[in-house]
Formats: C-alpha cells, sequence, structure tokens
C-alpha cells in the first residue's frame, strides 16, 4: 500500500509539472486560438537564455528579469512578424506557423548560445524524504508551491484586473470585443509575454531536473493529453488535467507495463484523453461549447 | 469554436485539373505519364533518383494520403506516420511469412491493414472536432511506435528491432537497382493518384466535401455523416499504408518504429498546407520543398565557403532558422498554397495560347 | 515574379548547378586525395555530443595532414555533410559521397549513427562501399562472412553486458558469489535498449543473479515510477542503459528515491561529461563503461594539444571540451580510418585507396600494442584485430570509470569480454539473417 500511494504522489507530482507546460498553451489558445507548437521551444530557450546569464556571472533574480524581458520582445515579434499577417486563416495553419515558429526559435537560441548541455542548479535539494513511510523529495513540493502560487497569480490577474477580463472577453468572442474597443494585438502581446514568462518557469523546473538541453522543448508532447482532458482553454483544467496523466501514468506503468512487455507511458495518456473525450467531450473544465456531431 | 473544417478552402474548385477542359487535361496526363516514365528514367542519375526524386514522390504521395482526409472530407490527423508504419510493417510479414504472394498483392492487403486500422483511430472524429480531434490522432502515432518497439515478432526478432526491404521482384524483374525502385515507386504513385481522382469525382468524394463545406445540410440531405468519415479515415490509410511501405522498401531500404515519427506526420502536414489543400499535384511541390530545402541550404553553406569562415555548428542552425522562416513566410504570402503557381502557370500559358 | 519564386527559382538553380558539377563551384580539386565524408549532427537533439566527436575526428585528421603529410603523403580530404541524426538526410549524405567528389577517393563512410548503419546496409552490400561504425554498430555483422561491407568495430552491447557482470562480480568478490545479487538493467525502450535483454539473460542462468529488466520510454524526462520498482525490488545494482535525456534525469532521481549512485554503472552512451553534469551532485560516484576513455594524457592527445589546439586549428570551439570522451572517441573513430588507409596503402601502394580497397583494409586490420605505442594511444584504445570471421575485432575490451563531480576518474585497466562466449549466439542470428535475406555467406577470406 504504501509503494502504491507513494507511486500516486510521485505521478500527482509529476502531473503538476504537466500542468506547468499546459498552461502556457492555454493562455495562448484562450487569447489567440492557436494551438501553440512553439511553446516546447519556448521554455528550451528560456532556460537556455537564462543558465547562459548565470553561467556570465549575472545574479538569480537578475538573470530572471532579464530573460522574463527578453521572452516579452519575443512575444512582441511574433505577434508583429507571425500571428498579425496570419490573423483569420484557419487553426490548422496557424499550428503549422508555429512549427516553423519553433525551429527559429531553437535554432536561433543554439545558434548563438551553443547546443552545450548546461546544469541548472536552482538551490534546491532534491533528494528524498521521509514523510511518515513515505519518501517524497523536496524539490518536488518546493516545485509545486511555485505551480501553485503561479496558478494564483495568473487567476487572480485574469479576474480581478482589467486586462484579464479584456482577456476573458476575447475569448469568449472576439468580434464582440473588438467592436468595444478591446485592441486585439495588444491582448496578443500581453497573453504571449505571460506565456513566455510561464516557459521560463517550466524551463527552470525542468531544466533543474534534466539540464538545459535541446530536449526541454520535447516536454511539449507531454502536455498534448493534459490539454485534451483539462479542456484547451481552462487553465484550472490544465492542473487537474495534469494531476490525473501524471498519476494514471505512473500507476500504468507500475502495473500494466510488466503484463504487456514495456512501458505504456508515451501512449497510454493519449488513449487515456481519447476514453475521456469520448465520455465527456466538453474536457473537464471546457468552458466554451464543444463542437459535437 | 473556429473548426478546421470550416475554413478548409474549397479549393477544388479552383484546381486546375478542375478546371481546364478535357483536352487539355489528358495532355496534362500524357505528358506527366511520358516525363514519368521516359524522361526521368533515361536522363536521371543515381544520385537524385535515390536520394531527390524517390522520396519527393514518396512524400508527395503521403501529402496525397492526408489531403483526401483533410482537403476533402475536413478531418484533421497528425498520426500519419503511424499508418505509413502499419503499412510497412504488415508488407514485410506479408512477405516473410506468406512468400507466394505476388508483390502488388502485398501493397493491396498492407494498404487494407492500414485502412482497418486507420478506421479505428478515426472512431473519435464522430464524437469530436479541431483540435481535441487532432491532438487524439497522436494516440496513433504513440501507440504504434510502441507496438513496433515493444513487440519483436513483428520484425522478425530482429536484433535492432528494425525490418530491411526484402528482395523487391516483379515478375521475375530485380526492382533493387535506383532505377528499378524508381519505376515501382512511379508505377505505383500513378495507379495511386489514378485512384485518388475516381475517389474524389465519385458519389464518395463529392459527399466528403459537402460534409466538409456544410455537415448539418449534409446530413439533412441523407448524406450518411458517420459512414462517411470513416470512410475518409480508411480511404486515407490504405493510401498512407502503401505510401508507407514504398518510403520503407523503395527508398529507405529499412524501417522501424522511429523511421516514422512524429516529425515525418508533421512534415506530411506541412505538405499539405504548403502545396494546397483539396489538390493533387500541389502535393508534389510541398514535397519537393521538404525534401529539397535542407539539401539546398547545406549545398549552399558549402558553395558559399561561410563554413571555413565561422562556426559550423552556427550555421546548421541557422539552416533551421531559414527553414522555419521560409515555411512561416510561405503561409503568410500563400494562402493557397504552392498550386497557386501550377494554377497562374496554367493561365499564363493559357492566356498566351489564347492571344 | 514574386520574391518568393525567385528565392525558389534561386535555391532549385543552385541545387542543379551543384548537381551538374558535381559539387559547389569553389571547391578544390580533390585528384590524388582520399575523401573522408563527416556525417554530421550539429542540430537536433544530440548536437551536443556531435560537437566535441567530431572536433576529434576533425583535429586528428588535420594533425595526420599538416603535421605528418598526410597518409604515406595522402591528404585526407574532409567533407562535412548534415544529417541531422535522421536516415533520410544520412541517405543523401551517403548517395552524395559514395562515389568520391571531385576525384578524391571514398575508401569507407562513417555514418555515425546506428540507424542510419543498418538503413546503409543493403545499399552497400550493392555499392561495394564499407560502412564502419565503431562502438555503435550491428552486432550480428561481426560475421563479416554475411557482412562484407559493414563493420562494427571496436565494441557491442553484449560484450558490454558481460564486462558488467565481470566488474559487479568483481566487486562482490568473485563470480560465485554472484548468486541472489540483483542487478536491475533500466534500458532505453528502443532496439538498442533492449539489446542487453538476451545477453543479461544468458549471463544470469549462467551465474545465478537476478536479472531485472525495466523500460524507460524515449525520452526519458519522467523515472520517478520506473526508480521506485528498482528500490522496491530491492536492486543492488543498476545497470543504466540510456540513452541523451534519459541519463541525467537517472541520476537524479536515484538520488531522489535513495539509490546510492555509485552502485549504477552506465552504459557507454550514458558515460559521457554531458550525462553526469547536468545531474550536478547526484552524479558524484556514478559509474560508467568506457571505450574512449576521456582524459588529455595521452601521446596522442598531447600531440594534439600542441599541434592543433594551442596552434589554433582545432574544431573546438570551447577548448574545455578537449580530452572529454566524446572527443576522444573522435579521435579513435578517426584513428581506425587512417590505420585502415595505411593497411590497405601497405598492400595496394600509397595512394587514395577506391571503396572495395577499403573493404579489404578494415577486413584485415590490425593495431597490436606495438602499433598503439607507436601511435601514442597506449591506455586510448585496446589493441583491434578483424578478419573475415570477425569485422568488430578479436577482442573487445572496456574500462570502467567514475564522476569524480567534475571529471572522469578511470577506475580499471582494460576488462575483457570472452570473444567466445556469445560467438556461436551472434552467427547463429548472422546465418537466420542470411537466409531471410537469400544472402550466400562468403567462405574463404580469398586474399
Amino acid at each position: 500500500m504504501a509503494f502504491f500511494l507513494e507511486t500516486l504522489i510521485a505521478g500527482l507530482f509529476a502531473g503538476l509539472m504537466y500542468g506547468l507546460v499546459a498552461i502556457g498553451f492555454v493562455l495562448i489558445y484562450k487569447a489567440s486560438g492557436v494551438f501553440n507548437f512553439a511553446q516546447g521551444a519556448m521554455v528550451f530557450l528560456a532556460a537556455l537564455v537564462f543558465v547562459s546569464l548565470v553561467e556570465r556571472g549575472i545574479p538569480f533574480w537578475g538573470a530572471f528579469a532579464l530573460t522574463a524581458l527578453l521572452m516579452a520582445i519575443v512575444a512582441v515579434a511574433v505577434e508583429a512578424l507571425v500571428l498579425r499577417p496570419l490573423r483569420n486563416r484557419d487553426p490548422l495553419t496557424l499550428f503549422m506557423a508555429t512549427l516553423g515558429l519553433s525551429f527559429v526559435i531553437d535554432g536561433t537560441a543554439q545558434f548563438f548560445l551553443g547546443t552545450d548541455v548546461h546544469m541548472l542548479d536552482l538551490g534546491i535539494d532534491d533528494i528524498a524524504q521521509d514523510y511518515g513511510g513515505i519518501l517524497v523529495s523536496r524539490f518536488d513540493i518546493v516545485a509545486s508551491l511555485i505551480v501553485i502560487a503561479l496558478v494564483a497569480v495568473l487567476a487572480a490577474v485574469f479576474s480581478k484586473t482589467r486586462m484579464g477580463i479584456s482577456l476573458r472577453a476575447v475569448a469568449d468572442d472576439t468580434l464582440a470585443a473588438q467592436s468595444i474597443g478591446i485592441r486585439l494585438p495588444v491582448i496578443w502581446r500581453i497573453v504571449w509575454s505571460v506565456a513566455g514568462f510561464v516557459a521560463l518557469v517550466a524551463g527552470l523546473l525542468w531544466g533543474a531536473r534534466q539540464g538545459v538541453q535541446f530536449s526541454l522543448s520535447l516536454v511539449t508532447l507531454k502536455a498534448l493529453p493534459v490539454l485534451i482532458i483539462g479542456g484547451f482553454s481552462s487553465i484550472p483544467g490544465a492542473i487537474v488535467g495534469g494531476l490525473i496523466v501524471g498519476a494514471s501514468e505512473a500507476l500504468a506503468d507500475i502495473y500494466l507495463g510488466p503484463i504487456v512487455n514495456g512501458s505504456v507511458s508515451t501512449w497510454f495518456a493519449y488513449i487515456l484523453a481519447v476514453a475521456f473525450l469520448l465520455i465527456r467531450p466538453a474536457g473537464l473544465f471546457g468552458d466554451r461549447e464543444i463542437e459535437r456531431v | 469554436m473556429a473548426s478546421i473544417q470550416d475554413s478548409a478552402p474549397d479549393a477544388a474548385h479552383v484546381a486546375p485539373a478542375v478546371s481546364t477542359p478535357a483536352l487539355m487535361r489528358l495532355a496534362l496526363v500524357a505528358t506527366g505519364l511520358v516525363v514519368a516514365f521516359g524522361v526521368v528514367p533515361a536522363y536521371a542519375t543515381d544520385y537524385w533518383l535515390s536520394s531527390i526524386i524517390i522520396p519527393t514522390i514518396v512524400m508527395g504521395l503521403a501529402g496525397i494520403s492526408l489531403n483526401l482526409l483533410q482537403g476533402y472530407a475536413g478531418l484533421v490527423s497528425l498520426g500519419s506516420a503511424a499508418f505509413m508504419s502499419v503499412g510497412v510493417f504488415s508488407a514485410y510479414n506479408l512477405i516473410l511469412r506468406a512468400p507466394d504472394l505476388p508483390l502488388p498483392g502485398v501493397f493491396v492487403l498492407a494498404g487494407l491493414i492500414a485502412a482497418a486500422v486507420g478506421v479505428v483511430f478515426g472512431l473519435p472524429a464522430l464524437r469530436i472536432k479541431g483540435f481535441y480531434l487532432a491532438a487524439s490522432t497522436l494516440g496513433a502515432q504513440f501507440f504504434f511506435q510502441w507496438l513496433f518497439t515493444n513487440y519483436p515478432w513483428f520484425s522478425n526478432n530482429s536484433q535492432s528491432l528494425t525490418i530491411s526491404a526484402p528482395r523487391l521482384e516483379f515478375l521475375g524483374y530485380d526492382l533493387q537497382s535506383p532505377h528499378g525502385r524508381y519505376l515501382l515507386v512511379v508505377s505505383v504513385t500513378a495507379l495511386l493518384i489514378g485512384l485518388a481522382f475516381l475517389v474524389v469525382r465519385s458519389r464518395l468524394g463529392r459527399e466528403w466535401m459537402a460534409i466538409r463545406d456544410m455537415e448539418t445540410a449534409a446530413s439533412v440531405l441523407g448524406i450518411r455523416v458517420a459512414r462517411r468519415k470513416l470512410e475518409a479515415y480508411a480511404v486515407s490509410s490504405f493510401f498512407l499504408g502503401i505510401t508507407g511501405v514504398l518510403w520503407g522498401f523503395a527508398y529507405l531500404g529499412t524501417a522501424d518504429a522511429h523511421t516514422y515519427n512524429l516529425d515525418k506526420s508533421f512534415q506530411i502536414l506541412f505538405i499539405v498546407l504548403i502545396g494546397g489543400t483539396a489538390t493533387i499535384f500541389g502535393n508534389f511541390l510541398g514535397a519537393a520543398f521538404i525534401v529539397l530545402t535542407p539539401i539546398v541550404l547545406d549545398h549552399l553553406v558549402l558553395a558559399s565557403n561561410v563554413a571555413y569562415l565561422s562556426d559550423q555548428g552556427a550555421i546548421t542552425n541557422l539552416q533551421r532558422v531559414i527553414f522555419g522562416a521560409i515555411i512561416i513566410f510561405i503561409l503568410i504570402k500563400e494562402p493557397d498554397g504552392l498550386s497557386a503557381w501550377i494554377r497562374r502557370g496554367v493561365e499564363a500559358i493559357r492566356g498566351r495560347l489564347a492571344s | 515574379m514574386s520574391l518568393l519564386s525567385r528565392t525558389i527559382a534561386l535555391a532549385a538553380g543552385a541545387v542543379l548547378s551543384a548537381a551538374v558539377f558535381s559539387g559547389p563551384a569553389m571547391a578544390q580539386d580533390g585528384a590524388g586525395q582520399q575523401l573522408y565524408p563527416l556525417f554530421t549532427y550539429r542540430t537536433g537533439p544530440y548536437a551536443p555530443s556531435f560537437i566535441p566527436f567530431g572536433a576529434g575526428n576533425i583535429d586528428y585528421l588535420r594533425y595526420v595532414n599538416e603535421v605528418e603529410g598526410g597518409v604515406n603523403g595522402v591528404k585526407i580530404l574532409i567533407q562535412e555533410c548534415e544529417t541531422a541524426y535522421t536516415i533520410e538526410r544520412g541517405i543523401e549524405c551517403y548517395e552524395r559521397y559514395k562515389n568520391g567528389f571531385n576525384g578524391a577517393l571514398t575508401a569507407a563512410i562513417y555514418p555515425h549513427s546506428s540507424g542510419l548503419d543498418v538503413a546503409l546496409t543493403d545499399k552497400a552490400r550493392l555499392d561495394k562501399v564499407p560502412i564502419v561504425s565503431p562502438g555503435g554498430g550491428q552486432n550480428i555483422a561481426t560475421d563479416g562472412r554475411v557482412f562484407p561491407y559493414q563493420f562494427p568495430l571496436i565494441f557491442d552491447y553484449w560484450s558490454e553486458a558481460e564486462i558488467i557482470v565481470d566488474y559487479i562480480a568483481g566487486q562482490v568478490g568473485g563470480h560465485d558469489k554472484l548468486k541472489g545479487v540483483k542487478i536491475a538493467t533500466l534500458y532505453h525502450d528502443s532496439g538498442y535498449g533492449r539489446d542487453t535483454i538476451e545477453p543479461l539473460a544468458i549471463l544470469s542462468k549462467k551465474y545465478g543473479f537476478e536479472d531485472i529488466q525495466i523500460p524507460v520510454p524515449h525520452p526519458g524526462e519522467q523515472q520517478q515510477a520506473q526508480w521506485q520498482q528498482i528500490r522496491r525490488a530491492g536492486a543492488d545494482w543498476v545497470f543504466l542503459r540510456g540513452w541523451g535525456v534519459m541519463t541525467p534525469v537517472a541520476i537524479k532521481t536515484a538520488a531522489r528515491v535513495g539509490f546510492p549512485v555509485d552502485r549504477i554503472i552506465g552504459d557507454i552512451w550514458s558515460g559521457s561529461e554531458d550525462d553526469a553534469r547536468p545531474a550536478g551532485a547526484a552524479a558524484n560516484g556514478y559509474l560508467a563503461v568506457s571505450v574512449f576513455p576521456p582524459g588529455t594524457d595521452y601521446g596522442i592527445i598531447r600531440k594534439l594539444k600542441e599541434h592543433i589546439v594551442d596552434a589554433g586549428k582545432s574544431d573546438l570551439k570551447d577548448n574545455s571540451k578537449f580530452g572529454t570522451v566524446y572527443y576522444n572517441y573522435g579521435v579513435i573513430e578517426a584513428i581506425t580510418f587512417v590505420e585502415a588507409l595505411r593497411t590497405g596503402q601497405a598492400r595496394f601502394g600509397n595512394r587514395p585507396l577506391t571503396a572495395e580497397e577499403g573493404q579489404w583494409a578494415l577486413e584485415n586490420l590490425n593495431i597490436d600494442d606495438k602499433r598503439i605505442a607507436e601511435l601514442g594511444a597506449e591506455g586510448l584504445i585496446s589493441p583491434l584485430k578483424t578478419s573475415i570471421d570477425n569485422h568488430k575485432g578479436e577482442q573487445v575490451a572496456a574500462k570502467i570509470i567514475q564522476w569524480n563531480g567534475e571529471s572522469w576518474n578511470t577506475l580499471t585497466d582494460w576488462l575483457k569480454a570472452d570473444p567466445t562466449l556469445f560467438a556461436d549466439a551472434i552467427k547463429a542470428k548472422a546465418a537466420a539473417y542470411a537466409a531471410e535475406k537469400g544472402i550466400t555467406p562468403r567462405v574463404d577470406a580469398s586474399n
């Protein structure tokens, strides 16, 4: 039983980390209807820039602020060079454009900063501690607190501030929002900047675990089933979806894996997500009407 | 939610083959056949055949396969490569375990197996649309990569889990040489293009387009929407399965689960978007773009001698940036894809003929 | 004509001219030189390992060209071709250079990717071009009678499994003490990773240790469940067969579940600086198998430092990579190429070799202790002798190295695998392959 609990808890922690990546997608999808495949490249870019700055002797918070600023610049550039020219085009074209964008972002990052693998030390111990017979890593606890704090801040921003309300208006009805004077390009720039900030946080937490390298951009694939389950446009959905995916994946690998001759977590989350959709097509927290046949 | 269906351009109406008069169409087909079976084999070198022409044709065919689903039926798939892998692993096992089966039989059966799998993984399309559907098709992608890695039976217990192309023979002809493989590819492609035209012009194709353009109306008209959607997945997967066999056996000479990864699926999607949705020939332009651009960039670097002046690693990363930028540029500048060029070209010729 | 169509036209023109003139217009004449097509992957997830690896290759060949005046006077012409670690682009590179380049002859091709090595098997057989993959070839291709043109030089994973078990036996006090010891293999879920399942099952039966196999799906960025399984099973040792990001995550996760890091032995592809360093302090004491021992204290590496690196001629942009695992791997690979050229020239004359001659040379390599001493490579490479029966080298050997937080320490001398242990099993697999493909094995080295 303790083993089951430990697996479950580890899965939930992993799930929060998936959820963190998924939030970046959700923000952008809400504001601009784009499924932003370049989110993974943004995670990689942010982590690489941050770690390069730290290695050049810039203190933690200085590097953090500079990287966040750079992500905002990237957001403005993306809005001007990609989103605006592609306005009113179908979602698949936009999706493909973000795929091209991911080549541009990770290529540029490595063009300037090289392809080396970097170690990233956030100063949080990543060793097991015993809590009533169950081993939990302090890093996991801190990381989870960061994710929860981030979600709380985002929720507050979106429900209380003028910008947040404008964003919800855009998400609900783009045309109506524009007609009452909300300027779409401004919203896009802000939301992409916030997504860039989320990418930075995700990049640091993931990078501390696996080193800062190109593979960071692959975390995207983990976020997709989370999005299917949680809904593309719900931040709480992303977190809950992440928890479901993380926990079920860990349990499936332990209990189902040996039966079928290998680890199952690459596809298990997708099958789970599809099954979920068939039962509940609107997603967990799908706050907009989903098209059904 | 703005669905993918609503916005799929109805380019079918403007595709050159449809708008050109019958005589001209016939001339085009004849020219195409002469070029494909006469001119190309006579003049192309082994290098061009093996590393540029064959992959371009096969990827173009993959584009056509996805286009049937996406451009005509308005459905989406991000898992195209998975169906290609089903095709090639089926073909390998058919040849291995039923050695008397002639090559055409292998191709058809492999396609049919892929089609059956396509129907299963197309089931979510009956309930969901748009990006939810797109993301759920990724399940196929990861599932088959896992399946062919975890069950070595599929690769005849090969140590590297890789299957290698069997000897390709048809009616006693050895198809191993670059020319032989080219002829195999181009014959299968010609037949499949013919089939694609038949399907698109048939009642099935018309009903797909009706569903794509106005689903509710289509069902009111008595079109069995659910069935037609599954048929779209079946037909598209049939094509993809055969494409997968060509990619593995006639081009790479080998295949493993990783050969048909997510990148390949995305490449096929690129081909459709860059070539133009709901066109047949645009796919080959898109495929040529995908195959040629990295090679061209590599040659340009060698030719310009910048490699000796600067960091080679940085240069190759720059190629990646340029490739991404060209994709974005084409998406922005050519909403109808590169097939718009064909159309303009045809119109220009006609204009000249008329004057 | 729009700007776009002009760009594309320009690009198409460039390809045409490149193909028509069979190479870039400004390229130098290669006549009288030996071509070394360098298959690169400077982009993508595996680029970090390529950069020092490629530099080791280039630096050694530059040293041979500039300091030694070529191989018996024959200069080596390096031509890069980016594969991005994909098979498609690798095939294009192969087709581009299999027949040489501007008059320079191709004697052998090093594909630098196990997947590409397999993909080129049939093509190379038709084209009669030797494909050489030191450390990463197909084990069944050891049988040169069935695979005349494949050279999986130096190492294979079956021997690696055996060396690991021998090392652990040494640690627990002998092979007879292995009974009841639990050895968990944590493997990358791919053909490469699954390759050690079979030999370990055989060894487990032979010595009585408990064999636990646990897969990690690609890319391996999340391994909590797997390590909990390892801890729950009470494993004593972990054989870590990682790839890319899987290795540092494994080391970190081991620390999280409290598994001692000095009981984890990494595979050769889990044993570079870039595998250990990202794991930070958790990696202190981590062990790995090494066929490409790191360090700068070898004669040839010191010469490279003096003549190439300090002279500003190195391909390295970051000199801290000098003497790393992948840099030395590149040097070792280039040594196999140059020594093959010497072997061939001794028979065919001091001129560039053709692919057919390269095949003969690779099949008759004999880098013995005397030659290793002449090369200044003592401790860097172990003796390598090939024959028609054995395209890998008769004696496979590896060292165990340990990460000290900054760099690797070498713990052992060469640990030698028993060449007879798996030889029959591999021969049988090769025979099955020959039967499936309808290949008649060559019977005799008709030199």
